[in-house]
């Protein structure tokens, strides 16, 4: 599903410039659960940016799907993210104007998908994570937990290939990101292919396999036994 | 681009921002406000000159006699000048080339008397092409003619208001009216768009008025029209001659400022006219300024708008938003909104000048309007002047990569 082959990326900050990733080898597979783990300014946000093309890479290949991601301008880029990659944000990034359902059905609108389509389908992703009788609701009407599933049902409504989470559980409580987990893992029970970038070593385990970075290069990339997060809940 | 779904996310962005809609709004709709009333006020005072000053005739001299200052060809200084029926068929005869029509003017005041009502008026003896000059309109009745000045008849032309205020809505036309002790006979009623001061007015034959001041051959002042197609400068020089024949036959020193004067309408016309246009230039100055502050506010909003919405456009972008839509949907909301608020204040605007019409002529603003085609000019440059705001801060927001909008501040 992934494919990467000695990628670079470095930063530029005034002279100085900041080698952040330092060539990484690293594939992933379809239906894979796994957690890129690091502490702060190892890099590993960079590398998630990177696979989600919202950032590009200095040296490297980089394959999606079998698509080479090379040289994409600004629209491509978009319609590849609209396509294949669904995000999950730390801060949900929810717009703050449009309901529930609107927000879910946002990716579906840039793919050209019809309007009663939309509301149909967005209807029944707030369905899969639970939010169905929230869907007229703002996302200022709605908990932590809530809002992070409603991101988790807007990255699942365009049916992409690959789900990117950046510290998914990083602004709830732990009963809350246990049951964001335990959500995650049903959606990847079901065949989703999930990258979680996460310093939180107990939402790694959870995972099925850990990639540890540090300093910009991969120390440790092990198969872990899944932590079920159905039990905490 | 213009599909039905793109319009139908506007419509929702704009229904659930009221503020920012508000906000855009409202600066475009008071910058064209401002604009179309301003320039039609500047119309309006424009209006004002030209009614004030198109009241008479252009093409006329207005002769006044004076005192000479200095002594000349036996003549002593301060001697009082008079103009009489002589001098009036001498300029006829040497000017007759240039001249349309001379006329007396001999203006008395004094009391006037129908049954019990009375007031003052000025009354003016003066031969009939003097209706020519004040472009006197007939209601009813006639003017002056010449068999009147030919009989020396008692015959009055009386002001609107005279027959207002002494016939109290009666007919005044046969009825005998007291001038000054003398009984005359009202042939006509006249109006006048010089304002109320010239509908007081009453007109006698000059003869008549030489008659009852003990058959007087003198005439206070001349006034004289000239051909119109001489032009300014004709008329020019037809002052000059006209001025040096005067003071040769009145025996007044060439140089003397002072013996007699003639007012050129022609040549104040010019001035005022220029002074007219002036104002009409400072004033689209001024209304030109409130567009220029009305793009530069609506340019602001822009920038703020956008710089608001960059998370937003950095979620869209993230979703699979090509830069295309993002700056489609930032111009169209734009667009759409300056549109529909530019077009309101025009229409008020508009309609707050036509309410205004006559209310404001006491501060010399007459029937103020704009022409509707510059007023849609302004509201369209505006609307341009907004999208090009707006469409360099949305090229940029379109630009920046999601990951730099949506990092967390």
């Amino acid at each position: 599903m992934i494919e990467i082959k000695d990628l670079h990326k470095s930063y530029k900050m005034g002279s100085n410039s900041l080698h952040v990733l330092k060539g990484i080898n690293f594939n992933v597979e379809e239906g894979e659960l796994v957690a890129i783990m690091g502490s702060s300014g190892s890099g590993k946000s960079t590398l998630l940016n990177i696979l989600g093309m919202l950032d590009v890479l200095d040296e490297g290949t980089y394959t999606l799907d079998g698509v080479p991601i090379i040289n994409l301008n600004e629209t491509k880029a978009a319609k590849y993210r609209n396509k294949f990659l669904g995000f999950i944000f730390q801060s949900f990034n929810l717009i703050n104007y449009k309901s529930a359902a609107e927000n879910v059905a946002l990716p579906l609108y840039y793919q050209g998908v019809g309007r009663k389509e939309r509301q149909v389908k967005a209807l029944k992703y707030l369905e899969q994570v639970g939010l169905k009788q929230w869907a007229g609701h703002l996302p200022s009407e709605l908990s932590g937990g809530q809002k992070q599933r409603v991101a988790i049902a807007r990255a699942l409504a365009a049916e992409p290939k690959v789900l990117m989470a950046d510290e998914p559980t990083g602004a709830l409580d732990s009963k809350t990101s246990y049951e964001v987990m335990d959500l995650l893992q049903k959606i990847n029970d079901a065949g989703n292919t999930i990258l979680i970038v996460t310093h939180e070593p107990d939402i790694a385990d959870m995972c099925k396999r850990i990639v540890h970075l540090k300093d910009g290069v991969i120390v440790e990339d092990k198969m872990v036994d899944q932590v079920r997060a159905s039990q905490y809940v | 681009m213009f599909s039905r779904d793109a319009w139908k996310e506007i419509f929702e962005t704009i229904q659930k921002n009221k503020l920012r809609t508000f906000l855009s709004g409202f600066t475009v709709a008071i910058g064209i406000f401002i604009f179309v009333v301003l320039f039609g006020f500047g119309n309006g005072l424009t209006n004002t000159f030209a009614k004030f000053f198109g009241d008479d005739a252009t093409n006329v001299f207005f002769i006044f006699p004076g005192r000479t200052s200095v002594p000349y060809s036996g003549y002593k200084a301060d001697r009082q000048i008079e103009f009489d029926n002589s001098d009036l068929a001498d300029i006829e005869k040497n000017f007759a080339m240039f001249v349309d029509y001379v006329t007396p003017r001999i203006t008395r005041g004094g009391l006037v008397k129908y049954k019990n009502e009375s007031n003052n008026y000025t009354n003016m003896g003066v031969a009939p092409s003097h209706q020519f000059n004040e472009k006197t309109i007939m209601m009813k009745g006639r003017y002056v003619n010449n068999q009147d000045i030919k009989d020396k008849t008692k015959y009055a032309v009386i002001g609107r208001l005279v027959e207002k205020d002494l016939f109290k809505g009666e007919d005044a036309l046969g009825k005998y009216v007291d001038i000054g002790g003398s009984s005359f006979k009202v042939i006509g009623v006249f109006q006048d768009d010089g304002g109320d001061n010239e509908e007081r007015k009453i007109y006698i034959p000059y003869t008549t008025r030489q008659l009852i001041e003990k058959n007087t051959d003198k005439i206070g002042q001349i006034v004289l029209g000239f051909k119109p197609q001489i032009g300014y400068s004709g008329a020019m020089s037809l002052e000059n001659s006209l001025e040096k024949y005067l003071k040769s036959k009145k025996f007044i020193n060439p140089n003397d400022e002072n013996g007699l004067f003639i007012r050129n309408i022609a040549d104040q016309l010019k001035q005022n006219q220029q002074l007219a246009s002036v104002l009409q230039i400072i004033v689209s100055f001024v209304a030109f300024g409130t567009i220029i502050a009305g793009i530069i506010g609506i340019s602001n909003i822009m920038v703020f708008v956008v710089k608001e919405r960059t998370k937003e456009l950095g979620i869209r972008k993230a979703l699979g938003a090509t830069p295309k839509s993002v700056i489609s949907t930032i111009l169209l909301e734009s667009i759409f909104i300056t549109t529909i608020s530019g077009f309101v204040g025009m229409i008020l605007g508009t309609v707050l000048l036509n309410a205004m019409g006559d209310t404001l002529e006491d501060y010399f603003i007459t029937d103020p309007y704009i022409d509707t085609g510059i007023a849609i000019f302004a509201t369209i440059l505006l609307i341009i002047c907004g999208a090009l705001a707006g469409y360099v801060p949305a090229r940029k927001a379109a630009k920046i990569k999601p990951i730099v909008a949506l990092r967390d501040e």
